[in-house]
């Protein structure tokens, strides 16, 4: 080992490898952006609901899991911040945003809904429907209620949009676009849809997306790569941009009506702008100003936030581009940003048999880490005496997805959870035999956990309920007794979703998404301190050993340190928060979703976000924003006085990447897993093909 | 290629065959609006393209339609004739025929004619011919005679020829057919005999004409079922004789011969005929179109339901009866390309997609800022938007009121001060206005030309050519190449015909005063040694032209300044001057649509036309003629040969593309066997 630092071994991991019968990359169907709240809704081909915060560094704040018969085709907000969707199983859901669970759903009796919209006062809920049926809800203070449906029309509508003043709205369907007047339900207009492209018919036009301005104009998109503007009042075409050799799939408005995004089945994503076409005239006229391509696939939906277009598709990432002309600072924030991973964790790990638990959307997998008894220097790749085995895999039952799983340090006991049902099993180990035994007879109220987790000697296990609650768990050779539930404190629902046990067992730590994070003394069962809250949501915790120092990561990229013996910041996270972390740290754009400690060295923190997992230590000096953020190890032959002297407390390490997980399994063994970008793509359709040569 | 769309129904009532059908069916002075004349007694105004009719005029009872109503075009009246004799004129506000203006005549009226650019004219059965204004003022006047008895008029038309009607209509008399030509320029009749060749015993059935600008081409269909073409001059060179014109075959059997009605005949344009009939003897009638040019059958559609022998073709339609409805075919004819039969046909462009220069450019405000960061102002400012851009700044009134007035040196002073102040996000519409003025002087003193303020101004990047529409021809007026080759590269919207303009004085300016010019040379920088050599022969040039080693496909990234390999040619490797060159890079580079252009290029001889693009072009134009001639087999061997290397390099490119996907599909894949590895890692 060298004097500055330690030789870690690490097994590398690739989630990749171990699937292979289920898509891990989950297309985006819907986006729906909530201007009240600066919140974004997405929604994925799978059914899985996902809520991000766009005031909080884009952070996925919240999820709904998927299930297998919910395959979800519309979206959006009504008055209130209520989300609603609309899918192929013909229900319309409305979600609790504090429970985090289904409030109801509802059958709309007009088969597969394909989509759905607000009034724009936000009391009223429309649906368009696979039998050609538009249907219109009146929203009450807790539920849905269908009030009539406006005059069925041939074919499926697939699109729907209304007028801002609530008396027109425009329905797209196949071949043709129709206006109706809400107050009597009949179809005023009907605009036919050209079917030709480029000179030659196609079979059908399908009217993908509807706008309807208050001018009213309608702008329609089409399976035929047009973006036309149609004039309401007397159902003629105005204006007619082709813009695509394949769908144009999606639109989305701004509020202010003077600009407006669609999304192309070739992956692009093209702004349009009114701007005035002379001086001194007021005439203007909606000219295409901005084409961008940031997906490799359909961009199946779109959203228009005021200072930035929002895409998703079905190569899985959500692309958020502000608006260079919008944002009057050009910092940081105006930076085109991607997501593609989820902001949590779906990984464990057992250090004491060195296993690893992924989890998927409807099963999970044990791997057991290969070993090696071969030595190198810094980089080599060592010789496998064991190659890593796939010891399981446990499948669930039923259509719902899995929302969190866990496996105790002992490797014993696994535990997982969907949205109604949870499952405990006790392992067995028999020289290389597995035996895999499900306790049954849980309680009623174990029923749904949005977190799960065990002590660190694997005798306890606590479990977040959906309900605000946390339940604490003794467990025996092969049964449980149930020990205590903490309540949610009085006045909040919201539910816990990040859990941190101390690992002397004494002390646990529960976070939701915006109140602060509790702190509870598991010897005397009640509630110990509540760090005071932060305006950003936590995204990973974790308790120091011996200190009991409890380490927080907002998704602002803020990291407190907080000790939970002396309820007060540390001396270190005062130091920090006066000096300020580095611009660059500031600046990363994927969360930290993980926290862990070395044993034997009180003084490192070892966190991980997506593309970069650092150790800080606490025993050297903060960097300031003149210094290298990104030092990589200096050459070797550098004297110690050089070393030294550039050596801040941030060791940041960029060889793993996209890290999905990265825990300390013993003192000198790392296990990071990646999951390489090539393999979704490689499992997703192929895209649209272009070719490159000749004609 | 010509093509039939696909046919509607117009009206909804059932017509009868015969007096009781259909008489007409005319243009009115709004397009896609056309007056419906039924035998009876009814005239109906529909909108083609909604399939609806936009109001109905019956006459009376016992009072019955004897000729199709028109649309006076000078006036947007209707004017239909009843009971031979009686005008009605009336206009859309009007709802009973009966009380309506009328004017009886002293004659029987054959046929009123109207057409834009001229009063209506009245034809009436005796032959003689008057204008609807003469008309009106005196409606009792005599009406002369001008045919012989048992001379009847069979068919008329009329046309405008230098922008004075010319009228023709054919009479029989005794199975003898005469042609009179009146012109109202001279106000001359002239009479022809039309002479039937060889095939006497055939029965004319039904006439049509085009005009040429010396010639009224009629063609006839006849009982034999073919259709001839009789050539008769506008201005005869002695009016007074009676003159016979022979008539000569066109089409052969076109309509199965001796078909016992329904059969029409129609002029679509200078090459294609629309002819109405059973195309054989037994067969269902039929829409068919042919191409005179090549004697080929276009393409036809059956009307099952039998039809009436009237046809009607106006703009893009086609009227005829089809069974008892008024049915309306589409009909679009588009000019074959080699272009796009080679695929290099561009997508035509939106008008309004053009890219405007003035936006915000992503990529180069992108990474501004990045380094001002500071943590504490991480939040998101919106910018308050500016409504109250439109309020120019004083500096403009300032400038409009010197172009108004003073000499061009005060303008570019003043012009500078302008520029230098901050520029408002309406800067391309201000800057357009400058423009408009210096332009709008410019025309009411032509001495005034400002050429250095204009050429600031089209600097500025911010013009376009819908902004400033003058500039570009007040330079071609003056033949001001530097600042058309100026435009040429800022403006992204030039109309073809200006595009086409420019090449006209680019390729026509002689050397020695382009040598005096200031021009441009960065797009043939390169071009290292100028052969100062006048143009060669076509047969020459197309070999460089055609030489493989230089193909590209791409026109816009072609340039002139490319050195072709072989040794023996080099001494001949551009024919032109460089600084012509560059003007004609210029002229490249612009974003023209090459179906727009095709037009306005067959304007340009062919042997100024030194590129490559422009050659594809010109054929485009005259492709088909090419394909025929027997002089051009060499061109076209050569052609071939270039297209084939084409394909050959398209085809090995995609080919390299596979492999390569190919490799890094292996590439990956062993990656992904390393899907576990333990590797040494030292921290710190």
């Amino acid at each position: 080992a060298s004097t500055s630092g330690a030789e870690h071994a690490s097994a590398r991991a690739r989630g990749a490898a171990v699937e292979r019968d289920e898509p891990p990359a989950i297309g985006i169907r819907c986006v729906a952006y909530n201007n009240q709240s600066n919140r974004l809704a997405v929604s994925r081909t799978d059914g899985t609901v996902e809520i991000y915060n766009l005031s909080a560094n884009y952070f996925q704040e919240k999820f709904f899991p998927g299930h297998e018969s919910r395959a979800t085709e519309a979206l959006c907000w009504a008055k209130g911040q209520r989300l609603f969707s609309g899918g192929l199983n013909g229900e319309i859901i409305e979600y609790d945003l504090q429970a985090l669970n289904i409030k109801y759903a509802m059958d709309a009796f007009g088969g597969p809904i394909w989509s759905m919209a607000v009034s724009p006062c936000g009391s009223q809920l429309l649906v368009g429907c696979e039998d050609g049926s538009v249907k219109l809800f009146q929203i009450t203070p807790d539920k849905i209620q269908f009030e009539r449906n406006f005059d069925r029309q041939k074919s499926r509508i697939l699109s729907l949009s209304w007028h801002p003043s609530g008396t027109h709205i425009a329905a797209g369907s196949i071949d043709y676009i129709s206006v109706f007047d809400v107050k009597s339900g009949s179809a005023v207009h009907k605009m036919l849809v050209d079917r030709q492209y480029m000179g030659v018919s196609k079979r059908k036009c399908i009217i993908w997306g509807v706008a309807f301005l208050s001018d009213g104009t309608v702008i329609s998109v089409d399976s035929a790569g047009k973006v036309q503007f149609w004039d309401s009042a007397t159902g003629t075409l105005v204006k007619n941009h082709l813009i695509a050799n394949a769908d144009v799939q999606s639109i989305a408005v701004s509020d202010q009506e003077d600009s407006f995004v669609v999304g192309t089945a070739e992956g692009t994503v093209f702004h349009f702008q009114l701007v005035s076409v002379t001086s001194n005239s007021s005439e203007k006229q909606w000219v295409r100003t901005k084409p961008f391509q940031h997906h490799t696939h359909d961009v199946r939906a779109v959203a228009h936030s005021p200072t930035a277009l929002i895409s998703g598709g079905t190569d899985t990432h959500l692309v958020i581009r502000p608006l260079m002309e919008k944002v009057e600072v050009k910092n940081y924030d105006a930076a085109l940003r991607k997501i593609t991973f989820p902001h949590r964790r779906l990984i464990s790990c057992s250090k004491k048999r060195h296993l690893l638990l992924f989890q998927f959307a409807h099963h999970l997998e044990l791997w057991r880490l290969g070993s090696t008894v071969a030595t190198g220097k810094n980089g080599d790749t060592l010789p496998l005496s064991k190659d890593a085995d796939h010891l399981l895999h446990l499948k669930t039952k039923g259509p719902e997805n899995i929302i969190c799983s866990c496996i105790s340090p002992c490797g014993s006991w696994i535990a997982y959870s969907t949205t109604s049902r949870f499952f405990l099993y006790r392992l067995n180990y028999e020289h290389d035999n597995i035996s895999l035994q499900r306790v049954s007879k849980m309680p009623a109220f174990l029923r749904s956990a949005l977190q799960i987790l065990f002590s660190e000697d694997s005798t306890k296990l606590f479990v977040a309920s959906n309900q605000g609650s946390l339940h604490i768990i003794r467990l025996l050779e092969g049964s449980f007794k149930h020990l205590h539930t903490f309540q949610p404190q009085s006045g909040t629902v919201e539910s816990m979703c990040l859990l941190a046990v101390s690992p002397d067992g004494n002390w646990l730590a529960a976070s939701g998404t915006s109140a602060g994070v509790h702190v509870y003394n598991i010897k005397h069962l009640k509630l110990h301190c509540t760090v005071p809250a932060y305006n950003f949501p936590v995204t990973a915790l974790a308790i120091a050993p011996s200190t009991n120092n409890l380490v927080i990561a907002h998704s602002d990229q803020q990291v407190f340190e907080y000790s939970i013996p002396d309820k007060q910041y540390t001396e270190w996270s005062r130091t920090i928060q006066k000096q300020g972390f580095h611009y660059l740290w500031l600046q990363r754009d994927t969360p930290i979703t993980h926290i862990s400690f070395h044993p034997k060295r009180p003084m490192h923190i070892l966190l991980h976000d997506a593309y970069m997992f650092c150790i800080i230590d606490k025993s050297l000096p903060l960097p300031n924003d003149k210094t290298l953020l990104y030092n990589p190890l200096p050459p070797t032959n550098e004297s110690d006085v050089i070393r030294r002297r550039t050596a801040h407390a941030f060791k940041i390490s960029k060889i793993y990447k996209p890290l999905l997980f990265m825990d300390l399994l013993d003192e000198r063994t790392l296990v990071a897993v990646e999951r390489p970008l090539d393999d979704i793509i490689a499992q997703l359709p192929p895209p649209i093909k272009k070719k490159k040569f000749g004609t | 290629m010509a093509a039939l769309e696909e046919e509607f129904t117009l009206s909804t009532v059932p017509l009868g065959a015969g007096p009781n059908g259909l008489l007409g069916v005319e243009q009115s002075d709004k397009t896609d609006q056309f007056l419906v004349t039924h035998g009876g007694r009814t005239v109906i105004l529909y909108k083609v393209s909604d399939q609806k009719p936009l109001g109905s005029w019956s006459v009376k009872q016992g009072q019955i339609i004897t000729c199709p109503a028109v649309c006076n075009f000078q006036t947007g009246e209707f004017i239909v004739v009843h009971d031979n004799k009686v005008l009605r004129i009336w206009n859309t506000e009007n709802v009973n025929l009966d009380k309506v203006f009328k004017a009886t005549l002293s004659a029987e009226i054959y046929r009123i004619h109207s057409i834009q650019g001229t009063e209506p004219l009245v034809l009436f059965k005796e032959g003689a011919v008057r204008g609807l204004e003469a008309l009106l003022a005196e409606p009792q006047q005599k009406i002369e005679t001008v045919v012989s008895d048992d001379e009847v008029i069979k068919w008329t038309k009329v046309f405008m020829v230098f922008r004075h009607p010319v009228l023709i209509f054919i009479t029989e008399k005794h199975g003898n057919h005469f042609a009179y030509i009146q012109t109202f320029s001279s106000r001359t009749l002239s009479k022809y005999t039309l002479f039937h060749g060889q095939e006497e015993k055939s029965v004319i059935q039904n006439f049509t004409a085009s005009v040429d600008r010396k010639f009224i081409s009629l063609m006839s269909l006849s009982s034999d079922g073919c259709v001839y073409e009789t050539l008769i001059p506008i201005h005869p060179r002695d009016p007074d004789e009676n003159q016979r014109v022979v008539r000569s075959l066109l089409l052969k059997t076109v309509v199965a011969g001796n078909a016992p009605s329904g059969v029409a005949l129609t002029v679509l344009d200078q090459d294609h005929v629309a002819v109405l009939g059973p195309p054989l003897p037994a067969s269902k009638e039929c829409l068919s179109i042919w191409n005179t040019k090549f004697q080929t059958l276009q393409t036809s559609r059956e009307l099952p339901q039998g039809t009436s022998g009237q046809l009607w073709y106006f703009g893009e339609n086609l009227f005829m009866l089809h069974g008892k409805f008024l049915t309306v075919i589409p009909y679009k004819c588009e000019v074959s390309s080699l272009a796009g039969a080679l695929g290099k046909l561009k997508h035509s462009q939106d008008p309004g997609t053009h890219t405007v220069p003035h936006f915000v450019n992503w990529e180069t405000s992108r990474g501004y800022g990045f380094g001002s960061q500071n943590s504490e102002q991480s939040k998101r400012i919106l910018r308050r938007r500016k409504i109250e851009v439109n309020v120019p700044p004083p500096a403009f009134e300032q400038l409009l009121s010197t172009i108004k007035k003073d000499s061009e040196k005060d303008i570019e002073v003043e012009l500078c001060k302008f520029l230098a102040v901050k520029r408002t996000p309406d800067f391309h519409a201000i800057v357009g206005d400058i423009v408009l003025e210096l332009l709008g002087r410019h025309t009411t003193e032509p001495s005034f030309y400002p050429r250095n303020s204009l050429m600031q101004l089209i600097q500025t990047h911010v013009l376009s050519y819908s902004l400033c529409p003058g500039l570009m021809e007040a330079a071609l007026e003056k033949t001001d190449v530097q600042m058309l080759q100026l435009c040429l590269q800022q403006f992204p919207d030039i109309p073809e015909s200006i595009t086409c303009a420019c090449l006209k004085i680019f390729l026509s300016i002689s050397d020695d005063s382009l040598q005096e010019t200031e021009i441009n040379m960065e797009s043939v920088s390169d071009c290292s040694d100028p052969v100062q050599e006048k143009m060669d022969e076509q047969t020459e040039i197309l070999q460089n032209g055609f030489n493989a080693d230089e193909q590209n496909c791409d026109s816009c990234d072609r340039k002139l300044n490319q050195k072709p390999q072989d040794a023996a040619e080099e001494t001949t490797s551009c024919p032109v001057v460089p600084k012509r060159a560059a003007l004609l890079n210029a002229i490249l580079h612009s974003a023209y649509s090459e179906m727009f252009l095709l037009p306005h290029l067959k304007d340009i001889p062919a042997q100024h036309v030194t590129i490559m693009d422009w050659i594809c072009l010109l054929l485009d134009a005259n492709f088909t003629v090419v394909v025929m001639i027997p002089e051009a087999k060499r061109l076209l061997l050569s052609l071939y040969k270039f297209v084939k290397s084409q394909i050959c390099i398209c085809s090995e490119l995609n080919k390299i593309e596979v492999s390569f996907r190919e490799l890094q599909k292996l590439n990956q894949e062993k990656n992904n066997r390393e899907l576990y590895s333990i590797e040494v890692l030292e921290l710190f």
